[in-house]
């Protein structure tokens, strides 16, 4: 096996893992640990790291995990994430967590905090707000009074103060991590061929169980194995897939795509492993440098208010430019308000830009792929033979 | 192409209270003076109905006109049907809010209001992003549509079930900073902060008639329905009126037709007449479906239950735990007030607050009408049914329907339910079972 199937292996090991042995391991190599556990799409992962805890990221069960008692707590008619994660929970898989944080991004999460306070009493339960208001002294001092709630709370729940040094290792760290994630994605776009799509969801998707030092590692390992990688470059379209930001596609659907004649060249999976565009200085203070981060450099997604009608949808025009892409697939979750919001108004801007997409909706647990296939197939095809370029 | 049609109402000839007749008179003045605003030099601000800063927007001249209450009006004249489908037509999921749909729908119809005059475009959208994410997204989309000036009011979630010192600082520099200045500016008329103060001296005083209103079901029998008739009874203080004068004389007329029911020891009024004999006080959880609002009712009063609480009454301002409108604070007030609406409040708050209703009330039971295309309501409805059975000992019911869209409002599955749940009541009260959630 060569040292790039090695990697790949044990990414696909960390992802299939719903009992999280790495993060338990981490946890009982020294006594007094903590994880806190973060759902999508953003929270800052440093401040965890600072408390000397691991952040884990939770994505819902997937298609491997068979869903019992999460559908007793929800309708038919409320997308799938919530209803694994509880049972993430009540199936004791997450009884090692300690702290568990849930990210504005709809009313889903926002009601599954609520949940978890009722559910798990013993949890450091916490709705992770931010501002939709990007001024300096109105959003930026209300977010950066929030991190410090967090600091607080984690510091409570740490036993122990986080002081400004720590949080400065750990934003530099994380401003590696990001750079290196953003490498990895540079080097997709430019060679897709060496870097098949679903490699690189669980390359970065295992940031989300392993320490921070340890996946930066693992990157650069995988850069420098998969530049080496001899594959053939196919006659594919190149695409962009957008809407897949919360609750996560199977796996079958990222290497469908590619076998539909689609390489992907960007997405909007796992975000906080590249939310900040640029590295936070780690000159100041932490936290205000972390909120204007988050005020100025951050990623645009259907979560976030975009405060001009000139702006909407431009970060995808803008992505399709600077990717190369010849169209973009909007892959949304079943009943995700924000992505079938937001979805109309993406599509407008791209009609204006003469971007061509299709659109499909799926669950973390889909499994008929064929008409998936059959629909990014046609797409690519009519890319091919019909586009003006 | 496809027809949505839904069955008529219950009775064609329906029994109205002077009251009623007022907010009738209410509404068509509203809608006459949204449609002829333009006219008559008035500029119009759209803008949402949980942590509307009515008071605000009276002081700056605008007219407030409430996408939610029209899609409301679509859904209750039996058009939403069509709006919403025309929105799916236009790309719109078949998943999402069919408020937002019914609007949207309702501008590529034409847009025009329950007078039959076109709505006038909005000069300004006021986004007051108080406790449901769609709010967000659908002020985006009316943007794309007006290509207006958008002012942005973020409310904080009360994640840990409490208002900090920090949302309420970052609620009033945001209006202090930001959306006072540009209200200003495209109204053209200067902030007086006494004018504020006075309008919420008005809002306090229809506060205090509206609780009183509402607590009035504490009453056996309960002289008024809190869901069903509650929401003819917040129409005014949730829409366009709160801190007008006309609020507070509809809520004293209001009162006053109460007051003389508790007296007479009368139930509530229906839309076909006097309640019969209260068999059953039910909490309600969750809003009403619009389509076949008056049938939905019936169900109701045929079996003589009335709904003695409601936690959608509450969606437009919670009054009932002590809060009113404070001139003393303007801008703090208006920031509490935004920040306590009943869905910014996490779910272990609504949870107890529910459990309040059960015992403040004397309930026999909580039924949770679940809304297909809301999340904000819907999503934790289950758990919330759980904890209430519970800590209350009183078995829950689950019915599930939409706002305004008919094709989500199955009456017979829906009384089926109703009765079985009526049934297990009885049983329940008999002693013969444990509450299990119908």
């Amino acid at each position: 096996m060569s040292a790039l199937e090695k990697i790949n292996e044990r990414c696909l090991d960390l992802f299939e893992d719903l009992h999280f042995k790495a993060a338990r391991e981490w946890k009982a190599a020294e006594p007094g640990r903590k994880v806190v556990g973060f759902m999508p799409v953003y929270v800052p992962r440093e401040i965890i790291h600072a408390a000397g805890m691991l952040p884990l990221g939770i994505t819902g069960g997937g298609d491997q995990m068979e869903v019992i008692h999460g559908d007793a707590y929800y309708q038919s008619y409320i997308c799938r994430i919530p209803r694994s994660t509880i049972e993430l929970g009540v199936s004791g898989r997450l009884d090692f967590v300690d702290g568990m944080l849930f990210p504005s991004i709809c009313d889903v999460i926002r009601n599954l905090s609520g949940m978890w306070k009722l559910m798990f009493p013993n949890v450091y339960t916490r709705y992770f707000d931010v501002p939709q208001n990007y001024i300096d002294d109105i959003g930026g001092n209300y977010y950066t009074q929030e991190l410090a709630e967090l600091v607080e709370g984690l510091e409570e729940l740490g036993g122990r103060k986080i002081t400004e040094e720590q949080l400065r290792n750990s934003i530099a760290l994380y401003n590696e991590n990001r750079a290196l994630v953003r490498e990895v994605y540079d080097f997709r776009s430019k060679q897709p061929w060496k870097a098949p799509a679903a490699d690189v969801y669980l390359l970065v998707r295992a940031g989300y169980v392993l320490p921070v030092e340890e996946h930066n590692k693992m990157i650069r390992e995988w850069l420098t194995e998969s530049e080496k990688v001899d594959r053939p470059l196919r006659d594919n379209c190149r695409v962009i897939v957008a809407g897949l930001f919360c609750e996560q596609p199977p796996l079958n659907l990222i290497k469908s795509l590619e076998l539909a004649g689609c390489y992907v060249v960007d997405d909007d999976l796992l975000l906080v492993s590249r939310w900040l565009l640029e590295d936070v200085p780690l000159e100041g203070d932490p936290l205000h440098n972390l909120s204007q981060a988050f005020l100025h450099h951050s990623e645009e997604t259907s979560a976030k208010y975009v405060p001009t009608l000139a702006e909407k949808g431009q970060h995808l025009v803008r992505a399709v430019a600077k990717r190369g892409a010849e169209g973009v697939i909007f892959a949304s979750p079943s009943f995700c308000d924000p992505a079938l919001l937001d979805r109309p108004m993406l599509q407008s801007a791209l009609k204006k830009a003469n971007i061509p997409f299709i659109a499909f909706k799926y669950a973390e647990n889909s499994g008929q792929m064929q008409p998936i296939r059959e629909q990014a197939g046609t797409f690519a095809d009519s890319i091919k033979l019909w586009s003006e370029a | 192409m496809t027809e949505i049609t839904t069955p008529k109402g219950a009775s064609p000839e329906v029994i109205k209270d002077d009251s009623m007749w007022k907010q009738k008179e209410m509404m068509a003045g509203h809608y006459d003076r949204i449609t002829s605003a333009h006219e008559n030099g008035l500029k119009v601000c759209n803008t949402f109905v949980p942590g509307n800063l009515n008071e605000l927007i009276r002081c700056f001249g605008l007219v407030n006109n409430l996408p939610e209450v029209n899609a409301i009006q679509s859904g209750l004249r039996k058009k939403s049907g069509n709006f919403v489908l025309e929105a799916e037509k236009h790309g719109h999921s078949e998943d999402v809010c069919t408020y937002v749909k019914s609007d949207i729908g309702m501008m590529e119809k034409g847009n025009i209001a329950p007078n039959g005059k076109k709505f006038p475009d909005p000069d300004v959208l006021l986004l007051s992003y108080t406790g449901c994410f769609t709010f967000m997204k659908w002020f985006e989309l009316l943007r794309e549509q007006y290509d207006c000036e958008t002012i942005m009011l973020h409310t904080p979630y009360e994640g840990d079930g409490k208002i900090t010192k920090n949302m309420r600082d970052y609620m009033v520099k945001q209006l202090k900073d930001d959306v006072i200045p540009k209200l200003e500016r495209i109204s053209g008329v200067k902030f007086d902060i006494d004018l504020l103060r006075e309008n919420l001296v008005k809002s306090a005083k229809a506060e205090e008639d509206l609780v009183w209103v509402l607590q009035s079901a504490k009453n056996k029998p309960s002289p008024i329905d809190a869901y069903f008739g509650g929401i003819y009874y917040i129409g005014p203080i949730f829409g366009a009126f709160r801190g007008t004068d006309d609020a507070i004389e509809y809520y004293k007329l209001l009162r006053a037709e109460v007051e003389a029911r508790v007296k007479a020891g009368r139930g509530p009024v229906t839309p076909d007449g006097d309640m019969g004999k209260e068999k059953y006080r039910i909490v309600v959880e969750g809003p009403p479906n619009y389509t076949s609002f008056r049938d939905f009712w019936k169900m109701f009063y045929d079996e003589g239950a009335v709904v003695v609480a409601s936690s959608y009454t509450k969606v437009g301002g919670v009054y009932d735990f002590g809060f009113r409108h404070d001139p003393t604070n303007p801008l703090e007030s208006l920031a509490d007030y935004c920040l306590g609406v009943y869905t910014n409040l996490n779910l272990p708050q609504r949870v107890d607050m529910l459990e309040n209703y059960m015992n403040e009330y004397e309930a026999d039971g909580l039924l949770i009408n679940s809304i297909k295309s809301c999340n904000s309501f819907s999503a934790g409805q289950l758990l919330m049914l759980r904890e209430i059975e519970k800590r209350t000992g009183k078995p829950g019911g689950f019915v599930e329907s939409d706002l305004v869209d008919p094709r989500y409002f199955s009456p017979a599955n829906i009384k089926n339910r109703l009765e079985s749940y009526f049934q297990m009541i009885d049983q329940k009260r008999s002693g013969k079972t444990k509450g299990v959630a119908a």
